[in-house]
């Protein structure tokens, strides 16, 4: 088994392939110059959804489920014939034409489909159309499914149009459509209160739980807004040094070395707040564990394969310009590192099974930004494990839907227990999933995030603390990883039965186990496939570069073992006090650790001390002074314009003797101006 | 002994577009006399919406030539025919085309815009008479063909003298235009006269100009002028105030600050359709001759002339926006805005950048079809009174409130034009603007373009103002008036009846418009909307002919 992992993780890292720098764009030919079809398919399926209104409701569902999979189709017939092709035309553009293009004036659209676009927008329209297929079942009693489809596929396209733009400009588009897509999809339930009768498998919502769910939308909105705001700086930035936002033109200008090493810190760092609030990322992830009250199929999709990984794609897409500015990119590895342990540490003290699924999606892509902030070595390996986490969390997030589903849409895990017996398919699905994140060999997890790990104590820079402090944080979460997911799985499915009498869990639909089964087989075999040969960084050399890999401080097999020892230590360990053991069914009293990582270590605490009630107070300030100096300003202001617009129509007197007179003051003005300034 | 007169040789190809306008305006008059009064207005209309469009055509069949060579010197200088030229001359022959339409629409009422007999004084036996026989002042086509040929050769003459006699023959025309209005007859009188003097005191100023000019340099030509201004002589003092009496002479048709007094009156005065005609028309052909005067023959004097377009643009923008923001009449409220707009052009042209002449000329494009558009709905937005007749214009602001919900698609309509007026996204309105101003930053004014970027926000304000209104009345005022009554009746008070009474008498209508027009501002509409969205092909090609001859 560890030749298996020391060949096939080597092989990722070393690559036989000789370095290479990313490669130009060529004009998109064949069927990549289709590639508007991409985001059109589910636009205009959402659109006509929204149109068409209760009119669609019958058969909108299926129109939603085929926009995705039409797109899907599109998308492989591009992969294939990227894949087809010499690697120096695997970067093609599709011109949209330009908006404006006169002399200097010149505001472009275009598309970049090349190999890092092309693997997200598979992953995005694969997993998006399981998941929307599960949303038929899952979502069948809601009497707004059409209204969800359609804010589905509004999601989807504008995922579609954050990736395939080829400017910062395209991207920031589709970056607020996500957004825009995510607050409604997060709200769905906002509205609904208490409108329908309540059966099994109904998802009655009550009041109370309606405000939280406005509550959560807004939260996740508001931090989004903080992230957007260096997106918009990083713009400013650019356009104001560069003159475009396209990439072909900021890469250029980042690696000709025109610009300053301070600017391009500057610009890296605010593209890492924006990366940091969509992402989910320290200092910007409160929002994503309350995001959890939107649907579970929205969870699935958006906040665990597709939108969240956005900060991932940005940091990657914009390699150019962290590769040129090393220290941005150390403070990248610093926000994934701290990122991934506080996820863990949140994760292991959820007992909500989705909010302890969310912490992990924070704690997998603290490993991604991780991986990217690693540079040349770790662009790859950021986004293969973004692929096949894309897979094994959505997997998981669907099992928990199902778990929900059965169990009375309750998500707390000390009512759970021994779900296994009850729900066959669910539990081997979910096991898939749990196997894979653990990292447990031959399963996906194993062969991304083992290599993410593996560079982390490669030494970069001639710093040798920096390959110990990152290798051993990735290590540390690993086991740590492999503890809260051990002690959820347990929780849910193994263990003594805790739930109460009038709860009788049952196996879910076809149409939603049937997603579950096809994530789950992603689960297992899709990073071996990936990695074997290291076919995925071959892949993506086009756009990412290949680049030798350096030694890492311990040996390749040395950092496997341990990781491994370590890993099923944990999970011994969770196994012990969560499946042998019994499980209260309310919290035990605990120490203040588990406290606070209950809390969010504190989040909420911090954000209201730091934030929210400075802000509170600010606000008051301000409405103080909107009162007394800005309206007094504003009425000023309003009087003093009509006044003097009275003075500028008193001279309009109507006769023509005074309108002569003005003419012939106002020539000898100007003619005394001239005088005066020639002079 | 006289010298022997030898005829200069003249290519009449690059001439065609004017010589035909004109052509037809000679014919128009000859109309007048030969053939019978009913057929007229007919022969008239067909014969000026001929001539406009075959001069588009001509214009296009030059279009290549003047891209490919740079344009025709026709004249040695006289006329010349270069991109600049060409795209103003076809700018202001789509006004006409638009404006005719408006003109020669008669509305379901069966009444023109114009006097039926003008000659006639306001409210004599002979009005009376000539209204009841329903004779028609046919003359307004062959004086608007005169405009237009004047306007056309305005913007495209390397000659000082043949701009004077542009200058005349574009104004004379509209002097007379404006006083021909068929309703409010002493207003619009009042404003032709006031247009005519006010006109020849510029003209004064500007023949002046011409004269010192003269003087220093001892030439009329535009690229002698411009050589002679490279080499020092002494004399610059004189040439400046000549340069300075000229730009004051194109200020006044501009209507730019402080000599734009006599805008509002004028506006508000002038038949509804030769306001959106002069408002556009004559905007883009001094303009044209501005960009010429200032990027040919004074480019040397640039520095000096600097001041005077920078003081100017701002007093234009600001008073434009300050004056229009306590307007209450439609027509002056436009005619604020116009001479708005005439400040935020002058920032496009103070820029003196290679990118000015193209961001101005596509600015005059997007303003023209808006304002063209706008005065042709305030045409058929009318009176009615309580006996159910329709009289004239509604045009004060209070009359539209509420259009909106009686009238949807007017208003909405109105809505579009305000929108690319104030300059909102996805109107012309706002690609021109932004042009210009992206203009005056590169040409390194941006304190001018900063101030515009104010002023246009402020002048956003009163735009807004007449949308309120007109979607979201505070209340009910003119459709009140029957469910009010009843109430009054009952008993709450007869001194509200008394009061309110009156002014409820009247009543805001639109009246159907008998095709032409609808053409007209449907045109106007759809060029707003596709400029806004699709500006590329336009912006490019005229971007592409930017270049003036020297």
């Amino acid at each position: 088994m560890s030749t298996l992992a020391t060949s096939l993780t080597g092989a990722v890292l070393a690559g036989a392939l000789p370095a290479s720098e990313p490669v130009g764009a060529i004009p998109a030919t064949g069927a990549a110059s289709g590639a508007l079809w991409l985001i059109l398919l589910p636009a205009i399926s959402a659109a006509l959804l929204l149109v068409l209104g209760r009119r669609a409701d019958r058969w909108g569902h299926l129109l939603g489920v085929l926009a995705p999979a039409a797109s899907f189709v599109v998308a492989a017939a591009i992969a294939l014939q990227l894949l087809s092709a010499p690697a120096d035309q695997r970067v093609q553009d599709v011109d949209l034409g330009s908006w404006i293009s006169a002399g200097a004036l010149d505001l472009h659209a275009g598309l970049r489909v090349d190999t890092l676009s092309v693997t997200f927008v598979l992953l995005v329209t694969f997993v998006g159309s399981l998941i929307h297929v599960y949303s038929i079942a899952y979502m069948a009693h809601d009497v707004n499914r059409r209204r969800f489809f359609a804010y589905l596929n509004l999601f989807v396209a504008s995922m579609l149009v954050l990736v395939l733009g080829d400017s910062y400009l395209l991207l920031f588009f589709g970056w607020e459509g996500v957004g825009l897509a995510s607050y409604l999809l997060i709200g769905f339930w906002n509205h609904e209160v208490d409108a329908r009768p309540g059966h099994d498998g109904d998802h009655t919502v009550s009041g109370v739980n309606a405000l939280e769910n406005a509550v959560a939308a807004k939260k996740a909105f508001v931090a989004n807004r903080v992230g957007d705001l260096g997106m918009l700086v990083a713009m400013g930035l650019l356009f104001a040094n560069v003159g475009a936002l396209d990439f072909g033109s900021v890469n250029a200008a980042a690696t000709g070395g025109h610009l300053s090493q301070g600017l391009l810190t500057a610009i890296g760092l605010m593209l890492l707040l924006a990366a940091t609030g969509k992402s989910a990322q320290f200092p910007l992830q409160s929002w994503l564990g309350d995001a959890m009250a939107g649907p579970t199929p929205v969870s699935a999709l958006i906040h665990a394969a597709t939108m969240v990984t956005a900060g991932v794609y940005l940091i990657v897409r914009s390699q150019a310009i962290f590769d040129a500015a090393p220290n941005a990119r150390l403070v990248v590895v610093i926000i994934g590192a701290i990122t991934l342990l506080y996820g863990a540490v949140v994760g292991c003290a959820k007992d909500d099974i989705k909010k302890a699924l969310a912490a992990s999606t924070m704690s997998q892509i603290g490993y991604m930004i991780l991986a990217a902030g690693l540079g040349p070595i770790g662009y790859a390996l950021a986004i293969m494990h973004l692929v096949s986490h894309g897979f094994f969390k959505a997997g998981m997030f669907l099992g928990a839907g199902s778990v929900m589903h059965g169990m009375n849409d309750s998500t707390d895990m000390r009512r759970f227990g021994g779900l296994g017996k009850h729900m066959k398919i669910t539990y081997a699905t979910f096991a898939a999933g749990w196997l894979a994140i653990l990292g447990i060999p031959p399963l996906s997890g194993f062969f991304t995030k083992d290599p993410i790990i593996e560079a982390a104590f490669v030494v970069q820079d001639g710093q040798v603390w920096r390959a110990w402090v990152f290798g051993l944080v990735t290590l540390l979460g690993a086991a740590i990883t492999s503890f809260y997911m051990s002690r959820l799985f347990f929780m849910t499915f193994e263990g003594k039965e805790r739930w109460e009498d009038d709860v009788h869990p049952h196996e879910s639909p076809k149409l939603m186990t049937a997603p579950m089964i096809v994530l789950a087989v992603g689960s297992v075999a899709l990073g071996g496939i990936l990695a074997s040969g290291s076919r995925f960084t071959q892949w993506l050399a086009p756009v990412t570069g290949s680049h030798e890999h350096g030694e890492p401080v311990l040996p390749a097999l040395v950092i496997t073992i341990v990781t491994l020892v370590l890993v099923i230590a944990a999970a011994v360990l969770a196994w012990q006090r969560y499946a042998r053991q019994p499980v209260p069914t309310t919290a035990p009293a605990a120490s203040w650790l588990v406290q606070a990582a209950r809390e969010d270590l504190k989040q909420d605490a911090v954000n209201d001390g730091l934030l929210v009630i400075p802000g509170t107070y600010a606000t008051r300030a301000l409405v103080f002074m909107d009162g007394a100096v800005v309206d007094g300003a504003v009425t000023g202001i309003a009087r003093g314009t009509v006044a003097v617009g009275d003075a500028a129509r008193r001279p309009q007197t109507g006769f023509v003797r005074q309108y002569a007179s003005t003419m012939l003051l106002g020539l000898v003005a100007l003619v005394v101006i001239v005088l005066a300034v020639q002079s | 002994m006289i010298a022997e007169f030898i005829a200069p040789t003249v290519s009449w190809g690059p001439l065609a577009p004017v010589v035909v306008v004109l052509l037809a305006a000679v014919v128009g008059v000859l109309l007048e006399a030969f053939v019978p009064a009913r057929f007229r207005r007919v022969a008239q209309v067909t014969l000026s919406l001929a001539a406009v469009v075959g001069a588009l055509v001509a214009l296009a069949l030059a279009w290549s030539t003047v891209k490919s060579t740079g344009g025709y010197d026709v004249l040695s200088g006289s006329f010349v025919l270069d991109g600049p030229a060409l795209v103003a001359q076809a700018i202001i022959l789509v006004i006409a085309l638009l404006s005719v339409l408006v003109m020669a629409d008669r509305t379901a009422s069966d009444e023109d815009a114009f006097a039926p007999m003008v000659s006639a004084a306001p409210g004599s036996d002979y009005e009376k008479i000539a209204t009841t026989r329903g004779m028609a002042q046919t003359e307004v086509y062959p004086l608007v063909l005169f405009a237009t040929g004047g306007m056309m050769i305005f913007g495209s003459t390397g000659d000082l003298l043949t701009l004077f006699v542009a200058l005349e023959v574009l104004s004379l025309p509209l002097y007379l235009l404006s006083g021909m209005a068929r309703r409010r007859r002493l207003q619009s009188q009042e404003a032709s006269l006031k247009y005519f003097l006010l006109g020849a005191f510029a003209s004064a100023f500007f023949i002046f100009g011409i004269a010192l000019v003269y003087g220093a340099t001892g030439t009329l030509r535009y690229s002698e002028i411009a050589t002679a201004v490279a080499t020092p002589t002494g004399t610059e003092g004189l040439l400046l105030l000549g340069a300075v009496l000229i730009l004051v002479g194109l200020f006044f048709k501009v209507g730019a600050v402080p000599f734009h007094m006599w805008t509002p009156d004028v506006y508000q005065g002038a038949p509804t359709p030769i306001t959106g005609f002069m408002a556009a028309g004559t905007k883009v052909a001094a303009f044209a001759a501005m960009l010429r005067v200032l990027y040919v023959m004074l480019a040397g004097l640039g520095w000096d002339l600097t001041v005077v377009l920078w003081t100017v643009a701002i007093a234009t923008m600001l008073v434009g926006t300050v004056a229009g923001l306590v307007q209450t009449d439609i027509k002056r409220l436009l005619a604020y805005s116009s001479i708005a707009h005439a400040g935020f052009v002058l920032t496009g042209v103070a820029a003196l950048d290679k990118q000015g002449p193209s961001s101005v000329l596509f600015y005059l494009l997007a303003y023209g079809l808006a304002t063209v558009g706008a005065f042709a709905i305030i045409s058929i937005v009318r009176e009615r009174s309580a006996s159910g007749g329709v009289s004239g214009e509604a045009t004060a602001l209070s009359q539209w409130a509420g259009l909106g919900r009686t009238h949807p698609v007017v208003a909405v309509t109105f809505l579009l034009f305000l929108l690319s007026f104030a300059g909102i996204p996805l109107t012309a309105g706002f690609v021109g603007k932004f042009a210009v101003f992206s203009a005056a930053v590169h040409g390194g004014a941006w304190p001018l373009a900063l101030i515009g970027v104010l002023a246009s926000a402020a002048a956003a304000f009163f735009y807004v103002k007449v949308i309120v209104l007109m979607f979201f009345p505070a209340s009910e005022p003119t459709q009140a008036s029957t469910d009010a009554e009843p109430a009054a009746a009952a008993g709450t008070g007869t001194a509200t009846l008394l009061q309110t009474a009156p002014a409820r008498v009247v009543t805001t209508t639109v009246v159907r418009p008998n095709g032409l027009a609808t053409v007209s501002i449907a045109v106007c509409a759809v060029l707003t909307v596709v400029l806004g969205i699709f500006p590329g092909g336009v912006l490019d090609a005229i971007s592409q002919v930017a270049a003036y001859l020297p």
